[in-house]
């Protein structure tokens, strides 16, 4: 469960960003809209715990995290927190099953390479296992940071623009792959989006303007 | 985990990690050949030069003579005079005196006529066989005996001078009756015989005209000369009074092997110095390089950094992975280099044991030269991943991935 209060940020003295109170329980699936520049980018930082608000309060699973040092905040990134991004970014020398274990072991210390397995069988990519990512599809690519992102078992799972890249049919896959996931794993699901054909597809929405 | 991370990047980019290896490895090979080089030579040098205090001879180079008569590398002075030589050889200040007389060569390695003396200075001793008495019965250093597989028994025909191709000696042949231990030193590589037998072998040569030897006249000491003498006192007062003794008095001049070798040394060192700088400056090259690999590499791997960061890892690790993958770099061009460098050294040792009968052992650790070099290395390392570690340490990682 995510909730934050009154949050803002400023970059500098010129951009200054007031967001709404936003609320999304486990399981749930949130919707952020807003057109380029509003701050969606520095929301999702900002609950990812990238960035820091100037003033307000985040709270992951009733843990305010706003005052946390920057290596308590790093793991309590790691373990609690799963990020897939717009660009999928990966250790381009590790193959794709040591890319998702090293996520388990930078979050507990330990790698859960059983596990990595069954969750890249989970979605679909249980030939690619001992290839690099660069030799993935983008598509492929993606559903790799997806994995990433859940080996943890985060408590909050954050999407940025995770459809902005594909066409009508894999993005109502992902979008559908994500729900499920979320539900699945019991965490709550926080999309940033300009993509017009998520906001018909997920009803819980908030719009930043 | 971070430390199989860094090595696996290490050889993703298998170029830039190549040429830093590369320029690495150069100059821990050069220094390391260096140090071998300067530790064994000195070794060899004075190991050669104990208990002797002084080497009587012809005037001339005192470098010379200490050369030719200790080390066996360069031609003598000149010949002295032995009945003249003698009178300073019975001397009460006289501990030991070892005469010297060089004349004839085998297949290059030199004969020296001496006295059984000069196997006791080198702590050499027979191994089979026995000592040389009568004339032309020689005793072969360990290194002769191994390189031409001789064995008691065996003879041979000297050539004259020390030249390979000189003129040989068929008037008489000599016989070996004994071979010595090895010694790791000069006497190694020489066939010993006694003083006598270079006379004798030499007054032939010299009447080979057909005129008659008679026994007395061989054995005879009168006219007879020798090429040196080397000396050893019972007090130090003689090594510092006898060189302007001998020179005011007589024709001959006394060298000391310590003042000389060092002079030697002081003119050498001047090489190996020169030599050591041009090595530190490769290594400093490389330490530049590694710089560049780690720093160009920044930009491409940002990415890399922020992922990581946002599974959790801390900025410390990022610090880590970067220090860990210049360590590597310096740890395998260490490794290599060390071992490039004894390679070298082989050959090095393969070309002087030819040309001055001199071996250097390859297999030798000088254990704290190296560990300093180790270190050093390790600290170019270091000192090229700062930058970039810090720079890593300070990642905005919001920004890095805002900007995707």
């Amino acid at each position: 469960m995510i909730s934050t209060k009154k949050i803002t940020f400023s970059y500098g003295k010129s951009t200054e960003f007031s967001f709404p109170d936003i609320l999304c329980k486990e399981g749930e699936t949130l919707l952020v809209t807003g057109n380029s520049g509003v701050g969606k980018t520095t929301l999702l930082h900002l609950l990812g715990g990238l960035l820091r608000p100037k003033s307000g309060e985040i709270s992951i699973d009733n843990t305010a995290i706003n005052f946390f040092s920057e290596r308590k905040l790093d793991q309590f990134r790691g373990k609690n927190i799963g990020l897939v991004l717009q660009q999928s970014h990966f250790v381009e020398a590790f193959t794709v099953l040591e890319n998702v274990a090293l996520a388990s072991w930078l979050a507990s210390g330990e790698q859960k390479i059983q596990k990595a397995k069954q969750l890249l069988e989970h979605l679909d990519l249980g030939e690619q296992l001992c290839k690099l990512p660069s030799q993935l599809s983008i598509g492929q690519q993606q559903r790799v940071s997806i994995a990433r992102a859940l080996i943890n078992e985060p408590k909050l799972l954050l999407a940025d623009e995770p459809t902005s890249s594909l066409d009508d049919e894999n993005t109502f896959k992902v979008a559908n792959l994500l729900e499920n996931l979320a539900k699945e794993f019991n965490t709550a699901l926080v999309i940033v989006t300009h993509d017009s054909r998520l906001k018909e597809r997920f009803p819980n929405q908030i719009s930043l303007s | 985990m971070i430390a199989k991370l860094a090595w696996r990047n290490t050889w993703f980019k298998p170029l830039n990690t190549v040429l830093s290896v590369i320029l690495l490895m150069a100059s821990v090979a050069i220094i390391t050949v260096l140090i071998l080089l300067q530790k064994q030579f000195e070794e060899q040098f004075s190991s050669n030069a104990d208990d002797i205090d002084l080497v009587l001879g012809a005037q001339g180079s005192p470098l010379q003579l200490v050369l030719s008569s200790v080390y066996q590398v360069d031609a003598p002075p000149g010949n002295i005079d032995y009945a003249e030589a003698k009178t300073w050889m019975q001397n009460p200040f006289v501990k030991t005196a070892i005469p010297l007389a060089f004349g004839d060569n085998y297949l290059g390695f030199k004969i020296v006529g001496t006295t059984p003396t000069y196997l006791d200075k080198f702590n050499a001793k027979i191994v089979t066989g026995k000592v040389f008495s009568n004339n032309f019965e020689v005793v072969l250093g360990a290194a002769i005996a191994e390189k031409l597989n001789m064995k008691v028994g065996d003879t041979f025909l000297g050539s004259h001078g020390d030249a390979k191709e000189g003129e040989k000696h068929e008037e008489a042949a000599y016989k070996v009756v004994g071979i010595a231990s090895k010694t790791g030193k000069v006497i190694d590589n020489l066939i010993l015989s006694n003083v006598q037998s270079v006379w004798a072998m030499h007054d032939t040569h010299e009447h080979e005209e057909g005129e008659e030897h008679h026994a007395a006249a061989l054995n005879s000491e009168e006219g007879k000369e020798i090429t040196a003498v080397l000396l050893k006192f019972r007090n130090k007062m003689g090594i510092v009074l006898w060189p302007r003794l001998i020179a005011q008095n007589t024709k001959m001049q006394a060298a000391s092997p310590a003042i000389e070798i060092n002079r030697l040394f002081t003119l050498f060192g001047i090489g190996l110095e020169a030599l050591t700088y041009l090595a530190y400056g490769i290594m400093l090259i490389s330490g530049i390089s590694i710089f560049i690999a780690l720093f160009n590499t920044l930009k491409e791997r940002k990415y890399e950094f922020a992922l990581l960061r946002v599974n959790g890892a801390s900025r410390f690790q990022l610090l880590q992975l970067i220090l860990i993958e210049s360590l590597v770099l310096c740890v395998i061009g260490f490794f290599f280099g060390t071992v490039l460098g004894r390679i070298a050294l082989i050959f090095i040792s393969k070309s002087s044991d030819e040309e001055f009968k001199m071996a250097f052992n390859p297999l030798e650790f000088v254990w704290e030269k190296e560990g300093v070099l180790f270190l050093i290395t390790i600290f170019v390392g270091v000192l090229a991943a700062v930058i970039p570690a810090v720079k890593a340490y300070k990642l905005n990682i919001s920004k890095v991935l805002a900007n995707a």
